[in-house]
């Protein structure tokens, strides 16, 4: 089947996707997208998170034809230019990255929590990442980080106020 | 010439020993740029996919491909009979089957294999492949395996390995005596990459491979064996890897890929799912342990007998390492002047079990510690005090007879998590659910809950031991790249998300004094590194960089005395490099490296061979049979819905002797990271094997810790420098997976007074229709 959609803001179509296929393959397997991971493929670890017009989405649970027409944000899209988002600054300074396959998703998931509560306390971080499974670090970290890329994204509006 | 798939572009690093450093891969991996092994990408690439068995124990008759073989897209199906070399492999005994013949020994077991144009092409041609299976009755119950009529699974009998401590006086008796018998549930490592690589054939016979590992070289030469290729024609590259914890030490889709490119001359890619990835690899031994202890009124430990048995599964894999190291560390970090350990490890027909992460320390652990828990109630001591009055010291005696050297801090690790401030009741009003155990699902406002805090210390060996020749190469280069010094660091060790990255290039910052170090892929182009396991490669790979570059330095001091020793008579010993520079003993630069090298590129290759450790006696188990010992001890405080049986886990303190924090933001993302893996194995991890066959081989069903589980972890971390090792540096990494987990559930039991024997604790354990003992 054919899917068309947009995709880090550009238009992009894909010929050929059999019917079951997950948006996750879709992203990774054809349009050379491998950001979004796939550790589970049963929407239980997060490791896919992406945006579908704007909502916070496991990209393994969404098929590929659900995804026509529709706009996709993945972790690729993220950054603008070469400068990394606040989000994946404060990741890699909180050293919440050690093999870093849970990585991609946790940053889209708090990019996607920083958009709704821009100051969230510990227990409302530990609420919204809770779908992302990371087997590494214990976790400590990642709250260090999403704490920091608060703290930084709220100074940054302010002085652009 | 073939495409070879895109790796991670190199980023130089910064920073010298003992600084928190930051990862040259992270920036890649927050953007999602960083290639995985299952990112990997050519042009032509198949897909291969494995047709498994659907029965524990089954003989097998013939396969017929040709359904397969004629279905869209297929380009190979692939039987035992097309494994060109040796037929089996194996880290310690080859006993395992690349592709299975005669008989399928496990659930999930990999018969044949199918290369497609697509992965759903080669998943749909698997189903397509007919397997005449004669099933067998499985022996699933490792007591059953142990005796005499049991069917024998492999020539020579069910018992993997036996080992026999015999240390002090076998009949020495005590006044006060407790007993216990325990069981721990079959762990997975998890590591949320699933296992995947991409072989590319390069037209002459030969094979180029991109994997996720743990130890390039073991597997080279594995697969040479198998291929029937010399081990030139093989060769391994290390691709992006998705966490290990013991899970990579064995071969799963690298055999297989190679046959398939080999065999269709084209580049294959093999990505397991998850529940294929739940068969792909070995998981930790479940195991049964029954213990005596013995001890004087006073509270000293006068012997002890353990008797360990532990489920290998179909194959052997690392099960001969894991029940030697299950035995000699029996006892627990306490001074025991009498032990009798017997441990066996069997073949049964359950998954395979290998490495992970703690290597038979772990299940010891929840045993002797809840038999010193034991032992203090008997005598009414307090619990903490119990394990001080009994710790190991500088100079102690294992059970194996080894005296530990160096510092050896087990009572000052336990005073110090004890004597960390509680955390306050949870009493806010109204009640806060999210501090609640069951959380925002409601399942108590406070009624039934109840606090308790549990105390555990654990130890393990650090590097290979027994007598294996452990070591590392490292190939260090100096240069000159765009006017300034840089040094590049090639080794074969295994980056598996624990930091090498850094490490190696910090030490190579601070021996040379440069600050633009460039750690190159790992590959087999270099000589092997050793394993990424045993929390070795810091000391073993980072001793081995060490050496490389004290070989470099010599040359660089030699060279600036051979073209301006007239210019400075004075410079002498004091020699030494450092911001990109020779500089005298009082810090004056002497000559820039820039200067003095020029065109000119220095470099040299060493090998780092720790001191050599000695084999167990086979009858008394009394050897110096290992490397180096570190030390955790951990302090739990829970609160237990006795009611429901849910446990909220509220804070977790650590205490941890690391030698010399090479990373300190590295060492304490290992510390927070393993205790979550003890935490798992305490609460809620463990693979349900019924009659052989795996029932929740998926994330949904097989539960790991989130975030809402994980609770504030208060560490200390002591640097007191081992004598032997460079820099004084202790492993690190498994050392919090041992004791997180017992001390979570003598916390468990200190709260409900329920005996819970066995780990993972279920709700069933704490919710108990019986009778509390009195
Ligand atoms: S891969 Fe989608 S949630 Fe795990
Ligand atoms: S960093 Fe490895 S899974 Fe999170």
């Amino acid at each position: 089947m054919k899917i068309a959609c947009t995709v880090n803001g550009r238009a992009r179509t894909v010929d050929g996707a059999w019917e079951g296929e997950s948006l996750l393959s879709v992203l990774r397997d054809r349009m050379q997208l491998p950001g979004s991971k796939n550790a589970c493929e049963q929407g239980e670890c997060g490791s896919c998170s992406v945006y579908m017009d704007g909502v916070l989405v496991c990209a393994c649970l969404v098929l590929g034809g659900q995804a026509n027409d529709r706009t996709i944000v993945t972790i690729e899209g993220l950054a603008t230019g070469t400068a990394l988002h606040a989000v994946q600054q404060a990741f890699v300074e909180a050293g919440a990255v050690q093999c870093g396959f849970c990585t991609p998703g946790l940053v889209v998931a708090t990019h996607d929590l920083l958009a709704r509560f821009p100051e969230p306390s510990v227990m409302q971080i530990r609420e919204a990442l809770a779908g992302n499974i990371c087997r590494c670090t214990g976790y400590a970290k990642i709250i260090d980080a999403v704490q920091l890329a608060a703290r930084r994204i709220a100074v940054d509006e302010h002085s652009a106020r | 010439m073939t495409e070879h798939p895109r790796l991670a572009p190199r980023t130089p690093v910064t920073g010298r020993v003992g600084d928190s450093v930051q990862r040259p891969d992270a920036v890649l991996k927050v953007k999602g740029d960083f290639p995985y092994s299952s990112d990997l990408q050519v042009e032509g690439m198949l897909w291969g996919a494995t047709v498994r068995s659907p029965h524990p124990y089954a003989r097998i008759g013939s396969i017929d491909a040709s359904e397969a073989l004629a279905s869209p897209g297929v380009r190979a199906v692939l039987t035992h009979e097309d494994v060109p070399g040796r037929k089996v492999y194996g880290l310690e005994i080859p006993d395992q089957p690349v592709l299975a013949f005669d008989v399928a020994r496990y659930w999930g077991e990999a018969v044949a294999l199918v290369a497609a144009d697509s992965p759903e092409e080669a998943r749909r041609a698997a189903h397509k492949v007919q397997v005449d299976y004669q099933v067998l009755v499985p022996l699933t119950d490792p007591e059953l395996a142990l005796t005499p009529d049991a069917p024998s699974l492999h020539e020579g009998g069910n018992v993997t390995r036996q080992v026999r401590i015999r240390h002090g006086d076998q009949n020495a008796r005590a006044e006060v005596v407790v007993t216990g018998e325990y069981e721990i549930g079959m762990q997975d490592q998890a590591p949320l990459g699933p296992e995947s690589g991409l072989a590319i054939p390069d037209g002459q016979g030969g094979v180029d491979l991109y994997i996720a590992t743990q130890w390039l070289h073991i597997d080279r030469d594995q697969l040479a064996e198998c291929l029937a290729l010399s081990r030139e024609k093989v060769r391994l590259t290390l691709a992006g890897v998705g966490g290990a914890f013991g899970a990579r030490e064995d071969l799963s889709m690298q055999a297989h890929a190679c046959m398939l490119a080999l065999r269709t001359g084209r580049p294959v890619k093999i990505a397991y799912s998850r529940p294929e990835s739940f068969v792909g690899h070995v998981h930790r031994h479940p195991g049964r342990l029954r213990y005596e202890h013995g001890a004087t009124r006073d509270g000293k430990l006068v012997y002890v007998k353990a008797r360990i048995l532990l489920d290998g599964g179909a194959y052997a894999s690392s099960s001969t390492a894991v029940i030697a190291n299950a035995c000699c560390f029996a006892v627990g970090p306490y001074e025991c002047p009498n032990a009798t350990i017997d441990g066996w490890v069997v073949y049964t027909n359950n998954p395979p079990c290998g490495a992970m992460r703690g290597f038979g320390s772990v299940q010891n652990c929840y045993a002797h510690e809840a038999q010193m828990d034991k032992l203090a109630a008997a005598l009414s001591m307090d619990p903490v005090e119990l394990r001080i009055r009994n710790a190991m010291k500088t100079g102690s005696s294992m059970v194996t007879g080894q005296v530990v050297e160096g510092p050896v801090p087990v009572a000052d690790l336990l005073r110090r998590v004890r004597d960390v401030a509680l955390p306050p009741a949870t009493t806010s009003d109204p009640v806060d659910l999210t501090e609640m155990p069951g959380g925002v699902s409601n399942t108590t406002h406070g009624e039934g809950v109840k606090r308790g805090v549990g105390y555990a210390v654990g130890f393990k060996n650090i590097g290979y031991s027994e007598g294996f020749n452990d070591y590392s190469t490292a190939r260090v280069r100096l240069s000159v790249v765009g006017g300034r010094p840089r040094v590049e660091v090639h080794t074969a060790s295994a980056e598996v998300g624990q930091g090498l990255v850094t490490v190696q290039a910090q030490i190579a910052g601070t021996e040379l004094g440069v600050s633009d170090v460039v750690v190159l892929d790992a590959d087999t182009a270099v000589g092997s590194a050793g394993s990424s396991s045993a929390s070795r490669q810091t000391y073993v790979t980072g001793g081995a960089v060490k050496a490389a570059c004290e070989a470099v330095r010599e040359r660089v001091l030699s060279l600036a005395q051979s073209e301006m020793g007239g210019l400075s008579a004075d410079a002498g010993d004091g020699r030494r490099l450092e911001n990109d520079a020779i500089v005298s003993a009082d810090g004056a630069v002497v000559v820039h490296l820039a200067t003095l090298l020029g065109e000119e590129v220095i470099e040299e290759t060493r090998e780092f061979h720790p001191r050599r450790t000695a084999p167990l006696d086979p009858e008394t188990g009394q050897a110096d049979a290992h490397l180096q010992y570190a030390f955790a001890a951990h302090r739990a405080v829970v609160d237990v819905d006795t009611e429901l049986g849910l446990v909220k886990v509220v804070e977790l303190a650590t205490a941890q002797d690391v030698g010399k924090a090479i990373n300190p933001q590295a060492v304490e993302g290992q510390l927070e990271g393993g205790a979550a893996q003890g935490l798992g194995l305490a609460l809620m991890e463990e693979i349900q094997v019924k009659d052989g066959v795996i029932r929740n081989a998926s994330f949904t069903d097989y539960l790991l810790p989130t975030i809402l589980d994980m609770p504030p972890l208060r560490m200390q971390i002591l640097e007191l420098g081992d004598p032997h090792s460079p820099y004084g540096l202790k492993g690190v990494g498994e050392p919090p997976t041992i004791s997180s987990g017992p001390a979570i559930v003598a916390a468990i039991r200190a709260a409900t007074g329920r005996p819970l024997s066995r780990a993972p604790v279920r709700p069933h354990d704490i919710v108990d229709t019986s009778p509390l003992p009195s």
